[in-house]
């Protein structure tokens, strides 16, 4: 506890030190201070490492993420909470580092982070060495499953990729969907979303005709768009992130395909409504329930949570500039306020007892409701949502149109 | 494969082939006079595309501030240069220039609804706000170390890249934009539709192709470039000023890469970083043309967009890979041919 009261240890300096040698009412002040000091560190802090990807290509997800952070709360049970933000850049080594200087400098009691899956993955042998819970914000479920001695410290908030790819397919087939194609990110996130549809759709016996990649950095899809094309599907399945998933979408359309298409949840913000435009009229996507927070029906428990989230952010950042991203960041808040309370009665912040207890609690979680859906952790399921966590979503007069 | 996917692919590498070239161009024509590798070109690609979208969405863009704080930061340099030298009669001009004229810019950016304005006066306004960005980053970052080695200058170029990228992020976000097409013009031939917007795209690259032929050809200034790509000792003993030729091409390349961003903002959507991946597509066209040849590069430009497009049609996970693969045997092919002179 003392170690982080950083105001005693810089006072003695070997400068200082020869001074009070000296005069001794200058030690007399000094151990007056110290003794100040120690008073003041009785009641510790709870510090809250984040490290996010505010800028590079996930910056669309890292920034209101990094806004959401700002408006947790700064005070649970009586006890102060610090957060200390470090951006990533969504680079893997740079997370790793960020990590690696949280526990160390920091001496961080709780991870919330990252943005995006590679990041997430790199920290958890840098969280698991320093017995550090960690609460990732990345889609992926390769962060939490399979269940080993690493992931035990490890939880996260968004929705697992299959989560979304079981409601897309059930929504292909209660709309006669037979055959299907997929346009995916080059990445991580494009292949992801690739195995777990692929998986998923083929035991339901959708047959899928065409796997294509992009960039989303690419000036061109018409290759990929042509290709799908000529392979006829029902449905076309866009498996990107942000606004550059409007690409295939608007070329699809420009060469006059006529079937449903498919988004995934990863666009769910502003922007892309305001890229995509009409061409995105009619597009299906799953989504976490904030998305659509107040056409949700009262009976709804998620509605109260969700709107919670949605009007503290927008009143700090202007109407229509919440985005589901962020709101991953709220649900850590979230399981962090509920969990805190729980570990301050068996050990102090800064202590190892303490993060044990706090990595405890926050599996103990049950009943939880979070903006995204409800929480009931266990040790096998470090994120806890069910069904309730995902509703599909149309686009429907450039707005979102929860789907009944 | 059949034909009518065949010319579609082609019409489509074609035109962001068309796109390559004219980076291809800009950055020759920089290392030729200055010996410098302008990787910071593609950036005035998204800087040009992002300013316009920003003047369409009644946004005031945030190059106006880039471009007031660089003219103010010249402007100090140079004012306290011309004081130190008591060359007290060009001050009021060197203020007027790099303030004055930025100030008025933002002034009339304020004054005025841009979103309401016709669309070309809306690409002019964009190109005034970027292009002289251009000269203004000669004139701070490599006017002061322009007789250092090609390394030294790559060194500064990337550092550049990186902090107009930030930058970019700053002032635009991480979302991209995508601007409405010139022209909703399309042509029927066979079952394929062609878009004005294409064609636009191909028709403008072949302008700008011309103009800069008789650019050189033709005038003063165009001579004084060529001359000081050939041989810059030589070009300064005939009274040509090696800084004014390092802005003269910076502000070519900036207005280039500006343009180019404004042609394509409408197929594509348009990102803060989306520039450096076309800037170095059209690096790779530079290099098949050594770095010293336009019609070369030109043609390994469209080389590049073409096999992009057919690549992505059958083997569009790897894409990329082919694209910048190709680099590899035209680097041994180059080495093969051609004899090495070390840089003197």
């Amino acid at each position: 506890m003392v170690v982080r009261c950083k105001s005693v240890g810089g006072v003695i300096t070997p400068n200082n030190r020869a001074r009070t040698m000296r005069n001794k009412t200058s030690i007399a002040r000094l151990v007056a201070l110290l003794g100040a000091a120690f008073v003041t560190c009785v009641h510790a802090e709870v510090n809250v490492g984040v490290t996010l990807s505010a800028t590079g290509p996930a910056a669309s997800l890292g920034i209101p993420e990094k806004n959401t952070v700002a408006l947790l709360p700064t005070s649970i049970a009586g006890q102060k909470v610090n957060y200390l933000i470090l951006d990533d850049a969504s680079d893997t080594t740079t997370a790793v580092k960020n990590t690696r200087k949280l526990l160390a400098e920091n001496k961080v009691d709780v991870l919330i982070g990252s943005t995006i899956t590679p990041n997430s993955l790199a920290m958890i042998d840098v969280a698991a060495e320093a017995e550090t819970p960690m609460i990732a914000m990345a889609a992926s479920a390769r962060i939490i499953e399979p269940m080993d001695g690493k992931r035990y410290w490890v939880f996260k908030t968004p929705q697992n990729d299959a989560q979304m790819a079981t409601a897309i397919v059930e929504h292909m087939l209660n709309n006669n969907v037979r055959t299907v194609a997929y346009i995916g990110f080059a990445d991580a996130y494009g292949e992801g979303w690739w195995n777990e549809f692929s998986k998923i759709a083929e035991a339901r016996k959708i047959q899928i005709v065409a796997n294509e990649r992009f960039n989303r950095s690419d000036t061109s899809v018409t290759g990929q768009v042509l290709k799908v094309l000529a392979a006829r599907p029902d449905a076309v399945l866009i498996g990107g992130a942000g606004t550059p998933a409007a690409l295939p979408q608007k070329s699809l359309k420009e060469k006059g395909y006529k079937g449903i298409m498919y988004q995934t949840h990863g666009v769910a913000n502003t922007d892309f409504l305001r890229v995509c435009g009409k061409d995105c009229e009619g597009t299906f996507l799953p989504a976490g329930p904030v998305l659509v927070a107040a056409q949700l029906p009262d009976s709804n428990p998620i509605k109260k949570a969700a709107l919670e989230y949605v009007n503290k952010y927008e009143e700090a950042h202007g109407r229509g500039s919440v985005s589901t991203f962020g709101a991953h960041a709220w649900d850590a808040g979230k399981l962090l306020g509920n969990a805190i309370p729980e570990a301050l009665k068996k050990a102090q912040p800064g202590t190892p007892e303490f993060r044990k207890a706090l990595r405890d609690a926050l599996e103990k979680t049950r009943n939880l409701t979070a903006a995204h859906g409800v929480f009931n952790m266990s040790p096998q399921d470090h994120l806890g949502f069910d069904q309730r966590a995902r509703v599909m979503v149309k686009i429907e007069g450039g707005n979102w149109k929860l789907v009944q | 494969m059949d034909l009518q996917i065949a010319l579609l692919l082609g019409q489509d590498g074609i035109t962001n082939g068309a796109i390559y070239a004219l980076l291809a161009l800009a950055l020759v024509l920089v290392f030729a006079v200055t010996r410098v590798i302008f990787i910071p070109q593609g950036e005035f690609v998204a800087f040009g595309a992002l300013t316009l979208a920003s003047l369409q969405a009644g946004k005031l863009p945030g190059t106006v501030w880039l471009l007031l704080a660089m003219g103010t930061l010249i402007a100090v340099i140079e004012s306290s240069l011309a004081l130190r030298e008591r060359r007290f009669r060009e001050i009021p001009l060197l203020l007027m220039v790099n303030c004055g004229a930025p100030l008025l810019l933002a002034g009339t950016l304020f004054a005025i609804s841009p979103a309401s304005l016709p669309l070309p006066v809306q690409v002019l306004l964009a190109l005034m706000l970027v292009v002289p960005l251009g000269p203004m980053i000669y004139r701070l970052a490599y006017q002061p170390v322009a007789e250092a080695s090609v390394l030294v200058l790559l060194i500064v170029s990337v550092a550049m890249h990186v902090t107009l990228i930030g930058i970019g992020l700053l002032f635009f976000g991480a979302e991209g934009s995508r601007t409405p097409p010139f022209t909703d013009v399309t042509f029927e031939i066979g079952d394929a539709l062609l878009q004005g917007q294409t064609i636009l795209v191909m028709v403008a690259s072949v302008l700008l192709i011309v103009a800069l032929y008789f650019f050189f050809e033709r005038t003063i200034y165009g001579k004084a470039l060529r001359a000081t790509a050939m041989n810059r000792t030589g070009a300064r003993l005939m009274g040509i000023s090696g800084n004014l030729a390092g802005m003269l091409s910076f502000t070519l390349a900036a207005a280039i890469g500006a343009f180019s961003g404004i042609l394509i903002s409408p197929l594509t959507t348009i990102y803060y970083d989306s520039g450096f991946l076309i800037g170095l597509k059209g690096f790779v066209g530079a290099i098949i043309g050594g770095l010293a040849s336009y019609p070369v590069a030109a043609a390994g430009a469209i080389l590049v967009g073409l096999l992009e497009s057919y690549s992505s049609f059958h083997a569009s996970a790897f894409k990329e890979v082919i694209v910048f693969t190709l680099i590899i045997p035209v680097l041994l092919w180059r080495s093969l041919t051609t004899r090495h002179v070390e840089e003197g």
